[in-house]
């Protein structure tokens, strides 16, 4: 199957519809006209570039490009986790921890999924380890970011019941148990119920992109299946190990809540 | 068991040292904002502070955070609640006897929601001491109590206190509460802790 090339004109229609919707909603006065273009404009340069980046990375298949690359997103993840949070840890401590559990859930199931299940040769080929990371990361920054935004706020909501729980002797744990359980939880929901929701309510946007660029249905649909297990098992994990490190950094070595160490 | 603090200094609070003997009540009066709750807090170890406290011959840091509180019980003035009923507040294994604070034996499994400020403080006294203490520290146990339920408490606060023989520190406002329960009467003032003799102020 040939897939249609795309001119630049044609996008341009399409960014005149998007214009034209800017319009509308000035004349009924929604008050989104700026920011939709400004967004529609970060979009195109944004593709564009990481386009450019991406046709250069898979032209040399070098592990030490593909490593910088990955090491790139995860940075911005990291940032974007920090960013999404009202209160957050002081001192890098929301910027370390939100990154290392993305590191260590997102890489681990992106290299366990290359090395054992898709195995191209080499494992780290870019056309595979780059857009599986990114799908990966993607997910799981907005669950790890999702759940230590509630941790910590509940955390501060609620921080008179948790000093009263350790005045009654119980531990940190014991005192954190139900807001741990709930951030968890909360991170967990979105991935839970888009797997839910899957081929019934929604086309995923991947295989969508699949089969118009020319896959079979059967085959785009093998690869949307492995994808969002693997999704699952990354946020499970990245938001499991993020409000495990955060809740114990909410207290001190003495097991007293430490508020001051959130801004 | 005595509860000895050494050169204890939090906040702006000058640094001091008291011994409080077993089964003997230290009343700690002054005026809101002088540090006694703050100096309650950090006897519990529930904030960072300077100097050390001992409970016999134990440090507070020679234990466990959660083991120290449950040893030395702070009863703070404001209970906090975070179940559905008050029930589920209480260790499971132990059955509750309520008829000593006043209050009736079913309250424990009304909803938390439905209780009135003076039943939770008398409530949150019965949890605090539903696994027994060391020692205690009472953050005003009666400010939200009217005079019978107030004289109430204080008696069975007063035989708990003198069957286990507990070292107590007692927050009070009211002088003549002070003078009923008071083994000595300290008060804060301008950051520093004065003794109150008997029958003068």
């Amino acid at each position: 199957m040939e897939v249609i090339d795309l001119a630049w004109w044609q996008l341009g229609l399409a960014a005149l519809m998007v214009v034209a919707l800017a319009i509308c909603s000035h004349l009924v006065r929604l008050g989104v006209e700026k920011s939709l273009l400004i967004a529609a404009v970060r979009t195109v340069v944004q593709l564009s570039l990481i386009g450019l980046v991406l046709e250069a990375l898979f032209a040399t298949t070098a592990l030490h490009w593909v490593a910088l690359m990955a090491l790139a997103m995860l940075l911005i993840a990291g940032r974007e986790v920090t960013r999404r949070q009202k209160r957050r840890l002081t001192g890098g401590w929301g910027f370390g921890i939100g990154t290392l559990s993305m590191f260590l859930s997102s890489f681990a199931v992106t290299i366990l999924t290359l090395t054992v299940i898709i195995g191209p040769d080499p494992w780290y080929t870019p056309q595979y380890a780059i857009p599986l990371l990114g799908m990966m990361l993607g997910n799981t920054m907005t669950g790890v970011a999702i759940s230590l935004d509630r941790l910590t706020e509940t955390a501060w909501q609620q921080r008179a019941a948790i000093e009263g729980r350790l005045m009654l002797g119980q531990t940190w744990q014991q005192a954190i148990t139900d807001i741990r359980r709930d951030a968890m939880r909360s991170g967990m929901i979105p991935t839970i119920n888009a797997m839910a929701a899957a081929g019934v309510v929604s086309l995923p946007g991947m295989m969508t992109g699949q089969i118009l660029a020319g896959s079979s249905p059967a085959l785009a649909v093998k690869y949307q299946i492995l994808v969002m297990l693997t999704i699952t098992v990354g946020v499970g994990f990245g938001t499991l190990a993020g409000v495990t490190l955060a809740s114990r950094r909410l207290f001190d070595g003495r097991e007293r809540l430490r508020m001051d160490r959130l801004v | 068991m005595s509860l000895i603090l050494r050169q204890l200094a939090v906040g702006d609070l000058k640094p001091l040292s008291l011994e409080i003997a077993p089964g003997e009540i230290l009343c700690l009066s002054g005026a809101s904002g002088s540090g006694k709750s703050r100096l309650l807090r950090a006897i519990a170890d529930l904030d960072p502070h300077q100097g050390s406290v001992w409970l016999e011959g134990t440090e507070q840091s020679s234990v466990s955070g959660h083991c120290w509180r449950n040893w030395v019980r702070l009863v703070p003035a404001e209970s906090q609640w975070w179940f559905e009923t008050v029930e589920e507040h209480f260790p499971a294994d132990k059955e509750q006897d309520l008829s000593a604070l006043g209050l009736k034996q079913k309250m424990l499994k009304s909803p938390v929601s439905r209780l009135s400020s003076g039943e939770k403080q008398r409530l949150s006294l019965a949890r605090a001491l539903a696994v027994a203490p060391r020692a205690l520290l009472l953050d005003e146990p009666t400010a939200n109590l009217d005079p019978d339920a107030t004289e109430q408490i204080e008696r069975w606060l007063l035989q708990s206190i003198r069957a286990h023989q507990w070292p107590v520190i007692w927050v009070a406002h009211d002088p003549e509460q002070i003078a009923r329960v008071a083994s000595r009467h300290y008060q804060l003032k301008a950051d520093q802790l004065r003794e109150v003799s008997h029958g003068s102020d």
